[in-house]
C-alpha cells in the first residue's frame, strides 16, 4: 500500500512539469461518480469538452493511472443525441501511446465523428469499469467479522487538459465506513461521500484519496470460465459452462463453525456467497448443475415467458479465500438464436456469462459448429483474442469446426450478443443417421453373409462331407413332413366335407370333395416317392429311417381308413340310414383313426426333436 | 380347444400343429419348427438380456450416474487413470497420495482386470465415434457384465440339462438379487465383472470336461485367465477344480477328457495367471494353490498307471508295481511339500483364506477382517432376501441332478454345495453362490415344468377323442388309462403349473422390490423422507470431499478412519493416510491408536505422520447410523492388537459401550469422541430433547463442553455428517 502512495505521490509531482501538453482543449466541467456498491468499481464521468484552441479537435484524450489501468474492464464513451433521454451513441475508444507524456501514465482515445470545431463544446460520458480494485482491509477476517476494504482514487480529475470545474461523488454499499480521505474537502453524507466542487485545476492535477469501508459483498471472481456453445441444426443450442470460483474478499481464518453459520446469521459469515442466480434466456430446457464428482443437488429454478432463472447453491459457503468449481449446462431452442441471411447462417447469442456481478479473469467461449460448416467468421464488439480448433462429438468424422474467444477482465457489462457467422448444407444433417443406418445394415448383412458362409478350412474331410450330407437329409426329412402335413391336411378337407354333409345332406358335393381329396393326395405320394428313395439309400439317414417309413406307412393307412369311412358315411347318407346307425358303422374306423393319427402327430413329435 | 362341442367331427388337431395354428403368421412365413423355437429362444434371451441390464438401472434414475460405495472409487480412480496416461504408465504406477508416507504400487498390488475392461469398452466406443464420458462406461459396465452373464448362464444351463434348464437359469440370474447387489449401475467393483468370467470359466471347464476338446480347455484356460486378472476370488476356481477332479477319479468318472480338460486348463491357466503381477508365483508358491497342482501330479500317476496296466495286461504284477509307485508318489509329494513349507518356498495359508474354512478364526486373529460387515457370516433372513424362492428350488434341483448324474451335474452340484457353504460364512461370498443356486434351481424349474406340461399335453391329445363321440368316449378311457394312474392328474398338474408361474411371479416382484428399495443406493448420497412427505437428500460426503479438493493445500494430508481412504483420494484428490486397501494393519492401527487417544498423545502422532486435516463422520444430528462413533470400538481394537496401550475395557462401563454421562471417562477425553462432538452440546437436534442429544444412539451426550487444544475446526458439513479439524502448526517455543 504505501508503494501505492509513493506512486502517486510522484505523479503529482510530474504533474508540475507536465504542463501545456494539450492546450488546444479544455474541459469546462467534470461531474464523477464512482459506484463502489458491488466488488465491481464503475466511473462514470461526464466531461464537457470546449474547444479552445484554433484547429478542429477530432479526438479526446483520457488518461488513467498505470496502476489502474491494469484492472481496467471497460471502457465505454458516449454522449447522448439531443436534449433530455435522447439515444447515446457510442464513440470509438482507442489506447495510444503519445510522445512526450509520463510513462506512469496510460491513454485512451476518444475519437469524435465529427471534429469539434473552434470554440464549441461537447459533452461526453466515460464509464470506466475496473475489477480487483477494493482491497480488502484486514486482509484476514474470522468468520463473524465483517469485511472493510480499501479503496484508492484521486479526489481530482487526471486530465492532460485542463480542468475548471469538476466534482466527485462516491456511492458505498452502506455500513461502518472505518475512513476517508477528507482533504480535500471531503464530507460524508450518508453513504456518500463528497468531494468538490474544484475549479481551475491544471493538467495532470493528481490528489489521493483513501476510503476504508464495509462492503460485505462476495467478491466473486471466476478465474475460469469457459462456455461452450454448441450448435446443432437438429433444434437445439446447447450451452455449457464450466466456472472456476474464487472468493476474493478477506480471506477467512480461525476455520468455519457450521454451528455459527446455521443458528447464528449474525454472526455467520456475512460475507460469504451462498447463491448465485442465474439469468438464462426464454425456454432454456434440460438444464443441470453439476461439478467433477457429480450433481448438485441444491438449485432451484423457475421461469416465465421473458427469462428463466437458475438460483444454485455451491456446496458450500463460500468464504474469502475458498475456492469452487462448477459446471451448468442447458439447451435453447434454435430459432431463438439462429437466423438466415443471403445465404449464410449466423448465430446471435450473448458473449458474456449469465450470472450477476460476477468478474471473470479469464474468459474463453467456444462456438461448436456442426460438421461440415464452412466460411466461418466471428463479429465481436470488443477485441478478443481468436482462434480455430476442430472438436469430435458423437458421429463425428472429420470433426466440428470451433471459433474460440478469449477475453481477460470480463465484467456484466460484456454480456452483449456477438455473431458468429458460417455456411451449413442442410443436406449434412442426413450424414450421420446414414451412417449409423449403414453401419446396422453392414453388421446385419455380415451376420446373414457369416450364417450362410462356409468357413470349414478341409472341405474334404469325412466330418465335413458327413456335416454336408446331414444337412442334405435333414432337408428331405423336411420335404417329408411338409408333405405329410398337406396329406393331415387333405384328410381335413374330407373331414369337413362330411360334417357339411351332416348339415345340408348334399351327397354330390361331398363326392366331388373325395374324388378331388383323392387326386391330391395320389400327386402327394408321388412326390413323396423319390424322397424316401434317398433317405433309405443315404447313410447318414439310417437311424432316422425306420421312424419316417413308420410315418409315412401309417399316414397311408390312415388315408385308407378315411377313405373307407368317407365312403360309408356318404353311402349311409345315399341310403338315408339313421344318425344312430351311421354312428354305429363309421364307429370301427373312427377309432382306428383316431389312434393312428395320435401315432402319426407321435412320429411327427418325434421327428421334429432329432 | 374347439373340441368341447358334442356336435363337432372328430377333428383332432396335435398339439404342435396347434401351436401353429395360433400363430398364422409364423406359419406363413413357412418357418420350420426348429426355426420357431430358435426364433423364440432367442427373442426371450434377448429381452432376458435387456431385463438384466435395466433393473439394474434403478440407481442411476434414483439418483445420478455416478460411483457407488467405497472401493468402486478406487477402481474408477485407476481406470481414469489408465485411459489417460496409458496402460503402461498404470502398470507402473506408484501411488503417493494414499497410504502416506509408504506409499503404495498400484500396479503390482490390484488386479487391473475391470480396469483394463472398462478402458476397453472406452476405447471402441471412442474409435467408434461416441463421445463418451470414462464415468458412464465405469457405472454401466457391472449392468452390462451381468447381462453378458445371462448369455453364459443359458449356455451353462444348456450344458448341464438342457437348453429349456438354460432359459431359465438366465432369467433367474439376471433377477437374482444376491446377484443385483454387487452389480446395479454404478457399484463399479470387481465383483461386476468378476462372476460373468466366473462362470464361463466353469461353463468352458465343463465344456471341455463333456467334449474332451482341447480348444474349448484353451478358452476355459483364458477364462481363467481373465478370472485371475479381475478378482481375488480365482482362488475358488483353483480349488473348485482339482475337487471336482478328485471326486470324478474317486467315484471313477475318469476319461480322457477330463484328462485333456484338466491338463490343458491347469498349465496354461498357471502360466496365464502369472503375468497378473499382483497373483506372480502364487501358482507355484502359495499353500492356497497347491490342490490344484496335487491334482495335476495324480493325475499324470493315474493316467501312467493306466498305460502300464494296459501293457503288463497282469493283474498281480500290476498291483505290486501299483503299491511301489503309490508309495513313491505319495511320499515324493509329501516331500516337496514338506521341503517346500519349511523352507518357506511355499507360503502358508493367509488369513482370509483360514476365515473362509474356519468362521471364527477372523474374530480371534484378525479384527481387521472382522470388523468389515460384509464379512461377517450370514444371517438366514439375507439368505431369504437374496434368494427368495430358490433357496427352496435349490434342493429339489439338487434332486434331479443326483437323479440325472453325469460329468456335468457333478461339477454344478459340487459348485453350488461348496458355494453355498461360503455363503454362509460371509455375507459378501452369497454372490458367488447366487449362480450356482440359479443353475440349480433352474433345473429344478425347468425339470418340474417340462413333467407337468407333458402331463396335460398327454391328456390334451386324449380329451377331445372322448367328448367327440359316445362309442369313442369309452375306448379312448380304456387306452388313456395305461398312462393315467392317478385321479384328476391334469387338474392337479394344472394347479401346479400354476402355483409354479405364481411363485415365479413372486420370485419377480420380490426382486424388482429388493433392488429398487435396498441395492440401488450409492451410499455417498443418503436420502429420506422428509416431514412432509418430500425427498432429503444428504449430499454430505461430497460436500466435504469437495471443500477437500478446492480448499486445502494440494499436498495436505489427511487423516481418517480406513472406510473413506478411497473416497478421499477420488473425490477429494487429497493424501490419505490409510485407505480400503488395508495392507499395513500397523499403520491402520496407528490411526487407530490416535483416534483413541487423548488428544495430546494423538497430537504427537498426528505430527509424526504429517497430517493437516482430521476427518470424522458424524451421524448424531441426522440420526446416519454408520459413523464413527459406532465404528469406534474398531478402532480400539484394532489399535490395541498393536499398540498394547490401548485397552478396549478403558473405554467401556462393565462391558458397555455408551457416549452418555455413565461412559468410561477415557471415552469421553478420547480424541474420536472430542472430534465427533465438538461444540454438538450447544445444538439442539429434536424438539423437546435437551441440546446434545446424539439421534444415532438416542442418547444426550455426556461432555458437552469439548474443547480443542491441537485442532481446529475447519469444515463441518450442511447436516454435520462430516467434520474435518486442521491440526494446529507447532507452538512457538519462546
Amino acid at each position: 500500500m504505501r508503494k501505492v502512495f509513493g506512486c502517486a505521490f510522484f505523479l503529482l509531482h510530474l504533474a508540475t512539469w507536465m504542463t501545456t501538453a494539450r492546450s488546444d482543449l479544455v474541459i469546462s466541467k467534470v461531474d464523477r461518480r464512482i459506484d463502489l456498491t458491488s466488488h465491481i468499481v464503475r466511473v462514470l464521468s461526464t466531461l464537457k469538452v470546449e474547444n479552445a484552441g484554433r484547429v478542429v479537435v477530432s479526438e479526446i484524450l483520457l488518461a488513467i493511472p498505470n496502476m489502474q489501468a491494469k484492472n481496467l474492464a471497460n471502457l465505454k464513451a458516449f454522449y447522448n443525441e439531443g436534449k433530455g433521454k435522447g439515444s447515446s451513441i457510442n464513440l470509438p475508444v482507442t489506447e495510444v501511446h503519445p510522445e512526450g507524456m509520463p510513462r506512469e501514465l496510460s491513454f485512451y482515445s476518444i475519437s469524435l465523428h465529427e471534429g469539434l470545431e473552434k470554440g464549441k463544446s461537447l459533452t461526453v460520458n466515460v464509464l470506466t469499469i475496473f475489477t480487483h480494485s477494493l482491497q480488502p482491509f484486514p486482509e484476514e477476517i474470522s468468520q463473524s467479522d465483517v469485511q472493510l476494504v480499501v479503496y484508492q482514487d484521486s479526489a481530482y480529475y487526471l486530465s492532460p487538459y485542463e480542468v475548471k470545474s469538476q466534482s466527485l461523488n462516491v456511492l458505498l454499499p452502506g455500513g461502518r465506513v472505518e475512513s476517508y480521505t477528507k482533504h480535500p474537502s471531503g464530507k460524508l453524507v450518508d453513504s456518500e461521500i463528497k468531494y468538490g466542487p474544484y475549479e481551475k485545476l491544471p493538467p495532470f492535477s493528481y490528489s489521493p484519496i483513501v476510503l476504508h469501508f464495509e462492503n460485505n459483498n462476495p467478491f466473486v471472481v471466476a478465474q475460469e470460465l469457459v462456455r461452450e456453445i454448441e450448435v446443432s441444426h437438429w433444434g437445439s443450442i446447447q450451452i455449457t459452462e464450466h466456472y472456476n470460483l474464487v472468493h476474493k474478499g478477506a480471506t477467512n481464518k480461525g476455520g468455519f463453525s457450521r454451528l455459527d453459520y446455521q443458528s447464528r446469521s449474525y454472526m455467520g459469515g456475512r460475507s460469504s456467497l451462498r447463491q448465485l442466480i442465474a439469468r438464462l434466456p426464454p425456454r432454456a430446457h434440460s438444464i443441470y448443475y453439476r461439478d467433477d464428482i457429480g450433481n448438485i443437488s441444491t438449485s432451484h429454478l423457475w421461469g416465465d415467458s421473458r427469462k428463466t432463472q437458475l438460483e444454485i447453491e455451491p456446496r458450500f459457503p463460500i468464504f474469502g479465500g475458498w475456492r469452487t468449481s462448477f459446471t451448468i449446462g442447458y439447451g435453447l431452442p434454435l430459432q431463438d438464436f439462429l437466423f438466415v441471411s443471403e445465404g449464410n447462417r449466423f448465430l446471435n447469442i450473448t458473449f458474456g456469462c449469465p450470472m450477476d456481478e460476477v468478474v471473470i479473469d479469464d474468459l474463453i467461449v467456444k462456438v461448436v459448429l456442426p460438421e461440415g460448416s464452412k466460411e466461418v467468421s466471428v463479429s465481436v464488439p470488443f477485441h478478443t483474442k481468436q482462434w480455430h480448433e476442430t472438436k469430435y462429438s458423437h458421429l463425428d468424422i472429420i470433426g466440428r469446426p470451433v471459433v474460440a474467444l478469449e477475453k481477460n477482465n470480463v465484467v456484466p457489462e460484456h454480456n452483449t450478443y456477438f455473431q458468429v457467422h458460417y455456411k451449413f448444407n442442410n443436406l449434412s444433417l442426413l450424414w450421420e443417421p446414414l451412417m449409423l443406418i449403414s453401419g446396422f445394415l453392414l453388421l446385419f448383412v455380415a451376420c446373414i453373409a457369416y450364417m450362410h458362409a462356409d468357413m470349414s478350412i478341409s472341405k474334404s474331410s469325412a466330418s465335413y462331407i458327413a456335416k454336408l450330407q446331414w444337412d442334405e437329409v435333414q432337408a428331405t426329412v423336411q420335404q417329408v413332413q411338409n408333405v405329410i402335413k398337406r396329406c393331415l391336411s387333405a384328410h381335413e378337407k374330407l373331414e369337413t366335407s362330411l360334417q357339411d354333409l351332416s348339415r345340408t345332406g348334399d351327397v354330390q358335393s361331398c363326392k366331388a370333395t373325395r374324388k378331388i381329396a383323392d387326386g391330391l393326395l395320389k400327386e402327394l405320394s408321388k412326390e413323396l416317392k423319390p424322397l424316401m428313395g434317398f433317405l433309405q439309400s443315404s447313410p447318414q439317414a439310417a437311424q432316422i429311417w425306420p421312424k419316417v417309413e413308420e410315418l409315412v406307412a401309417k399316414e397311408k393307412e390312415m388315408q385308407e381308413k378315411l377313405m373307407q369311412k368317407h365312403v360309408a358315411v356318404v353311402d349311409c347318407f345315399e341310403k338315408k340310414y339313421s344318425g344312430r346307425e351311421i354312428e354305429n358303422r363309421v364307429a370301427p374306423y373312427q377309432q382306428k383313426l383316431s389312434a393312428l393319427k395320435q401315432e402319426v402327430d407321435d412320429l411327427l413329435d418325434y421327428i421334429d426333436e432329432i | 380347444m374347439g373340441a368341447k362341442t358334442g356336435s363337432s367331427p372328430p377333428v383332432v388337431l396335435p398339439p404342435a400343429s396347434s401351436g401353429t395354428a395360433l400363430f398364422p403368421s409364423l406359419n406363413t412365413l413357412k418357418l420350420k419348427t426348429k426355426q420357431q423355437e430358435l426364433l423364440i429362444r432367442v427373442s426371450i434371451l434377448a429381452l432376458v438380456y435387456v431385463l438384466a441390464f435395466a433393473i439394474r438401472l434403478f440407481s442411476v434414475l434414483r439418483y445420478e450416474s455416478m460411483i457407488h460405495e467405497f472401493d468402486p472409487y478406487f477402481n474408477y480412480r485407476t481406470t481414469l487413470f489408465l485411459t489417460e496416461k496409458g496402460f503402461y504408465e498404470f502398470w507402473n504406477w506408484f501411488d503417493s497420495e494414499s497410504w502416506y508416507p509408504l506409499g503404495r504400487i498400484i500396479g503390482g498390488t490390484l488386479y487391473p482386470g475391470l480396469m483394463v475392461t472398462a478402458a476397453l469398452i472406452y476405447w471402441t466406443l471412442r474409435f467408434l465415434r461416441f463421445a463418451v464420458h470414462i464415468r458412464e462406461v465405469c457405472v454401466l459396465t457391472a449392468p452390462f457384465f451381468a447381462s453378458n452373464t445371462t448369455i453364459v448362464a443359458y449356455f451353462f444351463g444348456k450344458e448341464i440339462w438342457d437348453s429349456g434348464a438354460g432359459l431359465v437359469a438366465a432369467a433367474l440370474i439376471a433377477i437374482c438379487p444376491g446377484y443385483i447387489s454387487r452389480s446395479v449401475a454404478g457399484s463399479y467393483d470387481n465383483e461386476g465383472v468378476a462372476i460373468f468370467a466366473l462362470l464361463l470359466t466353469f461353463y468352458l471347464f465343463v465344456k471341455a470336461v463333456n467334449t474332451g476338446s482341447l480348444a474349448w480347455a484353451l478358452a476355459s484356460a483364458f477364462g481363467y485367465f481373465y478370472m485371475v486378472s479381475a478378482w481375488g476370488g480365482y482362488v475358488f476356481i483353483i480349488n473348485l477344480v482339482p475337487l471336482y477332479v478328485l471326486v470324478l477319479l474317486v467315484t471313477g468318472r475318469y476319461s480322457m477328457r477330463l484328462y485333456v480338460a484338466y491338463n490343458c486348463m491347469y498349465v496354461l491357466g498357471m502360466l496365464l495367471a502369472m503375468q497378473i503381477r499382483f497373483v506372480g508365483f502364487q501358482h507355484v508358491q502359495s499353500g492356497e494353490h497347491m490342490a490344484a497342482m496335487g491334482v495335476f501330479f495324480l493325475l499324470q500317476v493315474f493316467y501312467f498307471l493306466d498305460w502300464v496296466k494296459f501293457t503288463l495286461n497282469d493283474p498281480k504284477l500290476f498291483y505290486s508295481f501299483l503299491r511301489i509307485a503309490l508309495t513313491c508318489a505319495i511320499s515324493v509329494g509329501s516331500l516337496a511339500l514338506g521341503v517346500g513349507m519349511a523352507t518357506g518356498y511355499i507360503s502358508p495359508w493367509t488369513g482370509r483364506f483360514y476365515s473362509l474354512l474356519d468362521p471364527t478364526y477372523a474374530k480371534d486373529h484378525i479384527p481387521i477382517i472382522a470388523s468389515v460387515s460384509e464379512h461377517q457370516p450370514t444371517a438366514w433372513s439375507s439368505f431369504m432376501f437374496d434368494f427368495h424362492i430358490l433357496l427352496f428350488l435349490f434342493p429339489a434341483g439338487l434332486y434331479f441332478c443326483f437323479k440325472r448324474l453325469s460329468d456335468a451335474t457333478i461339477f454344478i452340484v459340487m459348485y453350488g454345495l461348496t458355494s453355498m457353504y461360503f455363503a454362509g460364512v460371509m455375507v459378501r461370498l452369497i454372490l458367488v453362490a447366487a449362480p450356482a443356486v440359479c443353475l440349480i434351481s433352474s433345473i429344478a424349474v425347468s425339470a418340474t415344468l417340462k413333467n407337468l406340461t407333458m402331463l396335460i399335453r398327454a391328456k390334451n391329445n386324449a380329451t377331445p377323442m372322448g367328448s367327440s363321440k359316445g362309442a369313442s368316449l369309452k375306448a379312448s378311457a380304456k387306452a388313456s388309462s395305461f398312462d393315467q394312474p392317478l385321479p384328476y392328474q391334469r387338474n392337479v398338474a394344472i394347479a401346479l403349473l400354476l402355483g409354479a408361474f405364481y411363485l415365479l411371479s413372486r420370485y419377480a416382484i420380490h426382486c424388482t422390490w429388493v433392488t429398487s428399495e435396498a441395492y440401488s443406493s450409492p451410499s455417498i448420497v443418503l436420502a429420506a423422507r422428509g416431514a412432509h412427505g418430500g425427498r432429503v437428500i444428504f449430499d454430505d460426503y461430497r460436500e466435504a470431499y469437495f471443500w477437500l479438493r478446492k480448499n486445502t493445500p494440494a499436498d495436505a494430508k489427511i487423516m481418517s478412519w480406513w472406510d473413506y481412504g478411497y473416497q478421499i483420494t477420488a473425490m477429494g484428490n487429497r493424501t490419505v493416510i490409510v485407505d480400503n486397501n488395508t495392507w499395513n494393519n500397523t499403520h491402520i492401527a496407528t490411526v487407530g491408536r490416535a483416534m483413541s487417544s487423548y488428544e495430546d498423545e494423538a497430537y504427537d502422532i498426528m505430527k509424526s505422520l504429517d497430517v493437516d486435516y482430521v476427518l470424522v463422520v458424524f451421524g448424531g444430528v441426522t440420526g446416519y447410523s454408520s459413523d464413527d462413533i459406532n465404528k469406534f470400538l474398531w478402532m480400539v481394537r484394532i489399535g490395541g492388537g498393536v499398540f498394547p496401550v490401548i485397552k478396549e475395557p478403558e473405554y467401556l462401563v462393565n462391558g458397555e459401550y455408551r457416549v452418555d454421562k455413565g461412559a468410561a471417562p477415557k471415552m469421553l477425553n478420547c480424541l474420536m469422541y472430542k472430534l465427533s462432538y465438538y461444540r454438538f452440546g450447544e445444538v439442539t437436534t429434536e424438539y423437546g430433547k435437551p441440546p446434545g442429544y446424539d439421534r444415532a444412539r438416542g442418547v444426550e451426550i455426556g461432555n458437552k463442553d469439548v474443547k480443542l487444544e491441537y485442532l481446529e475446526e475447519a469444515f463441518t458439513t450442511s447436516n454435520w455428517i462430516i467434520r474435518i479439524y486442521k491440526v494446529k502448526p507447532p507452538k512457538n517455543r519462546w
